[in-house]
């Protein structure tokens, strides 16, 4: 019996390091993608702090897992909505964060963009089209 | 497609509720269980969030926490953890906003 | 309507774990089918067996092993979180050298696989958390 594709959103709300909801987040992430489902990310509240550039843990003896977000592309996971009200509050731009690419197997290996900047009431439709939400 | 919208935080701690109500969509509800029930309680600010809004409250949990029913905000269904499983029943997904 | 529960934090510190259950066991009651509960995070301290509340107090953990026996549920321990917060059955004592177990009964060591699985499988994910 053929599984049924279904539409996964793992939802991240939570900066990273203060507690460990990313990272396990992110572990989650990576094992789903092995599922063949439909994967979307999204990263609003103070999630969207998780994708800042140069992430430097040395200090605080903690592993760095900022890398482990660029290699998204990579395990086929594509769609990685970012909402704009979240980083406008936060003072942020998308040249704050980190600059995730997939590549497009049918287009030649063409580098794309994963990030895809949403507003609320865009966030909240593609909310509303997912089957499963996970959150941490 | 609706979605139930899961609020366990107080309004007054967490931006979750404002986050909640300003991304639901018509036909979705909201439920305030733990310390979301605070958000229904009429006098408080942030019960404005709520208009609008179907919003169901736990009643174990606003009785644990001293608030009576009479102190919520017009229109609020007041439900126990049965309640709460037919609401995840009738609509299609939930969304917990930790 | 068939359920997958997630519980992200452990049991005395947040209302979750016990929101959980009782949610739980309400859907049992009206008829509804468990697929599985997943604890992560903090959740997986909801499976130690070592636990001892005062004695006018809930017992969390135990209450979890009393619904799984009663119902037959599978009740999965993310084997990541478990690891990192000394959660161990025999086959992970084994595994990495340590010389308990904890684990309390009716509860089980698995990957993350377990809890997409249960997102594939199940009409609702409900999770709670903090």
């Amino acid at each position: 019996m053929a599984e049924e594709t279904k539409k996964f959103m793992y939802i991240n709300r939570k900066a990273p390091y203060g507690t460990i909801y990313a990272w396990e987040a992110l572990e989650v992430v990576l094992i789903g993608a092995a599922f063949e489902q439909d994967v979307s990310v999204a990263f609003m509240d103070d999630g969207v702090y998780q994708l800042a550039k140069g992430q430097d843990t040395s200090g605080i003896g903690m592993k760095n897992f900022s890398p482990t977000y660029a290699a998204l592309g990579d395990f086929e996971i594509t769609k990685i909505y970012v909402e704009k009200e979240s980083l406008e509050e936060r003072g942020l731009t998308l040249d704050d964060l980190q600059h995730l690419v997939w590549e497009d197997e049918d287009e030649d290996w063409a580098e794309k963009d994963s990030i895809r900047l949403v507003s609320r009431a865009e966030l909240g439709d593609v909310l509303a089209g997912q089957d499963v939400l996970f959150n941490f | 497609m609706s979605m139930l919208h899961l609020v366990n935080k107080s309004p007054y701690e967490s931006n979750n509720l404002s986050t909640a109500s300003s991304i639901m969509k018509g036909g979705d509800e909201l439920l305030l269980i733990e310390d979301g029930v605070y958000g229904a309680v009429k006098a408080g600010k942030a019960s404005a969030m709520l208009e609008g809004c179907t919003v169901s409250v736990m009643g174990p949990d606003l009785a644990a926490r001293g608030i009576s029913e009479d102190k919520l905000a017009d229109g609020i269904n007041v439900i126990d953890y049965n309640g709460f499983v037919e609401l995840v029943e009738k609509n299609d997904k939930v969304q917990s906003w930790l | 309507m068939k359920l997958t529960i997630q519980v992200n934090e452990g049991p005395y510190q947040h209302q979750s774990a016990d929101s959980a259950y009782y949610f739980a066991k309400a859907a049992l009651e009206k008829g509804h089918e468990i697929y599985r509960i997943f604890f992560y995070h903090d959740g997986v301290n909801n499976g130690t067996r070592l636990t001892t509340p005062p004695q006018d107090d809930r017992n969390i953990v135990a209450r979890w092993s009393e619904l799984a026996e009663q119902h037959d549920l599978d009740m999965v321990l993310c084997v990541a979180a478990a690891q990192r917060r000394g959660i161990v059955d025999d086959g992970e004592a084994e595994r990495n050298g340590k010389d308990a177990t904890n684990i309390a009964p009716g509860f089980r060591i698995s990957g993350l696989g377990q809890l997409i699985e249960g997102g594939v499988q199940s009409d609702r994910l409900v999770v709670f958390g903090d």
